[in-house]
């Protein structure tokens, strides 16, 4: 059943581009990009139970390691692809220690942190990144419909590996550990190794987002690192569902198409309409807010997580 | 040394300008279990207040305070109102909810107060330079340091001495304890905001000519104060204190002394302190 709504989605994410005009392709090309580190925040925030408001710091990192593999010649498209997540991976490896051992609300806290001082770093390091000015990327592909398909592959690729882990016992773990981790230490699972390990995944994906952006871009600056994009980015993996990847893409689209939808109607109020969203959303989805956290877990998750650990014991 | 008085005593003025906003956090945080995205915000309507009001003469400022103040608690008020469908211990419903109460409250500012940063008239008296120690200084500075420490030593005094503080501090140490004798968990929780929201307008009043109004003011004065959270920890007054001091003194002295580095020193002292005592913190957080 579910690919039977799956396979006409996918078929018409490829067509969109011979039936849309240009800008309306580089659009969404940049939506497919900020839903790929909507992916990240997900996994964060729903599959291990990390609320981050950070994940523009690896973004940031990703981009600023493509745009300069890029000017410098080192390679194409791909070549930048990989650095970048691996730019990313190494940030979150560095930052690691500092999330990793806090839960809840600290986390969403020392995560903001994160993100300020990257925000801060890419607007001061001018060498590396340009400062506020930004850097204008060496053109990867000639038109906005390569760039867009080039865009759908990569998160369509990324986002079916994720998949694929998450339906693996490395998912299953992860799970297990948000839903009962005093249980799972008392197995003699290392819950922390875990989390470390699902944070720094998760840094390689928003730093191969961050590739994505100067490719489809191709031009990277501050602003697209702010605070508000990190919040937007939660809000919209909320509204996807938190534990669902595809939600998460979808979800962070939708809220980055309402939001420059919004301030193209209304030049001006858009941030009050936004703000209006994410209050709306607080309220009406509880459950699915409620879902990922792990102290007030519904009736269903409670159900779920006794026999998730026991399966995770057997895996293990 | 010399050269540097003015950067330390700028430093001082600030540092004690975000003490009075964090003590606001600290409270919304430790005892309702609030991450408040909203509190630059209501900084911001105490400042827009003032910087509406003042007019240079004297009879502005208690007219200011009593304004914004208000102002600001209302508004403190309704956002405990608006949170109490939210069941506690849900943080990322909370910090949706206030920061979508921000990016609405500060359009709403900015459509009434106009999208420029604006202006802040002090009391003539108060706006002219005085003599110290051969450096001249700005008068209003000097009286802010001595409004805002006597502000610090009566809120110290209020959490230590009165029933109300020891009511606070009760309900950081065990909420469930201060619920089972009697008092009631919803009233404690607006009263905090309430109180959080009255904090961060007198912050906002006074400190005005110093962090002025504008769209950005609030997203600042966010940052700074949960910064200075987290390096205070949240179950002392002291703490929060030190922790702000220290944040002032990066800003201006660290800028005058160290001015390439400066604007990474203060995020970097936050990661040496996370990093040094990321399990400490833990423990220490998991009770409020």
């Amino acid at each position: 059943m579910k690919w039977l709504v799956l396979l006409p989605a996918v078929a018409l994410a490829v067509a969109v581009p011979w039936l849309v005009d240009d800008y309306t392709t580089a659009t969404l090309s940049r939506l497919l990009v900020l839903g790929l580190v909507g992916v990240s925040v997900a996994l964060l925030t729903g599959v291990t139970g990390l609320p981050t408001l950070g994940q523009t710091a690896p973004f940031a990192a990703g981009a600023y390691a493509a745009a300069q593999v890029g000017l410098h010649e080192v390679g194409g498209p791909p070549v930048q692809l990989l650095a970048a997540a691996g730019v990313g991976a190494a940030f979150a490896l560095l930052t690691a220690a500092l999330v990793v051992y806090a839960r809840g609300v600290v986390v969403l806290m020392i995560t903001l942190a994160i993100g300020e001082l990257a925000i801060t770093v890419a607007s001061r390091w001018k060498a590396a990144t340009g400062g506020t000015d930004g850097l204008i990327a060496t053109a990867a592909f000639d038109s906005d419909r390569a760039r867009y398909l080039y865009a759908l592959a990569v998160v369509g690729v990324v986002v079916t590996l994720v998949l694929l882990a998450l339906r693996s016992p490395a998912g299953l773990l992860l799970r297990a550990s948000r839903d009962d981790e005093a249980r799972m230490r008392a197995s003699g699972h290392p819950v922390t190794a875990y989390l470390a390990g699902a944070y720094v995944a998760a840094g390689a994906i928003a730093g191969a987002g961050g590739a994505l952006l100067v490719t489809t871009q191709q031009y990277v600056s501050p602003a697209d690192f702010s605070f508000d994009t990190a919040a937007l980015l939660l809000l919209g993996v909320v509204i996807g569902g938190a534990g669902s990847m595809l939600g998460a893409v979808a979800g962070t689209a939708l809220v980055f198409a309402a939001r420059d939808w919004l301030s193209g109607l209304l030049p001006g109020h858009a941030p009050l309409l936004l703000g209006a969203l994410f209050v709306l959303t607080a309220y009406l989805l509880p459950r699915g807010v409620a879902g990922f956290d792990w102290r007030r877990i519904g009736r269903r998750d409670r159900a779920a997580s006794p026999r998730a650990v026991r399966r995770a014991n057997q895996e293990a | 040394m010399d050269p540097y008085l003015i950067p330390a005593l700028d430093g001082v003025a600030y540092g004690l300008l975000l003490f009075v906003v964090a003590a606001g956090l600290v409270l919304s945080f430790g005892v309702a279990g609030i991450l408040n995205l909203a509190h630059g915000t209501l900084y911001a309507i105490g400042a827009y207040v003032a910087a509406w009001l003042a007019d240079g003469g004297w009879a502005a400022v208690p007219l200011a305070l009593v304004a914004g103040v208000a102002g600001a608690t209302a508004a403190g008020t309704a956002l405990a109102g608006l949170l109490t469908p939210v069941k506690r211990g849900d943080h990322l419903t909370q910090a949706l909810l206030t920061f979508g109460l921000a990016l609405a409250g500060g359009s709403l500012l900015v459509s009434a107060f106009g999208p420029e940063d604006l202006p802040v008239r002090v009391p003539a008296a108060l706006d002219r330079p005085i003599d110290l120690a051969g450096h001249s200084y700005a008068a209003y500075r000097l009286v802010f340091i001595v409004v805002a420490a006597v502000i610090a030593v009566g809120l110290y005094l209020a959490l230590t001495r009165t029933r109300a503080g020891m009511l606070v501090r009760a309900a950081v140490d065990d909420p469930q304890m201060v619920a089972c004798l009697g008092v009631n968990p919803t009233r404690v929780r607006v009263g905090v905001l309430a109180v959080s929201g009255a904090l961060a307008g007198l912050a906002g009043v006074l400190g005005a000519p110093i962090i002025g109004p504008g769209p950005s003011t609030a997203a600042t004065v966010l940052l700074l104060s949960l910064v200075v959270v987290v390096l205070g920890g949240l179950n002392s007054v002291v703490g929060t204190l030190v922790a702000a001091l220290a944040v002032g003194e990066i800003q201006t002295l660290g800028v005058a002394l160290l001015p390439t580095a400066a604007p990474f020193l203060l995020y970097a002292a936050m990661a040496l302190i996370l990093a040094a005592r990321a399990r400490g913190l833990l423990r220490r957080w998991s009770t409020a």
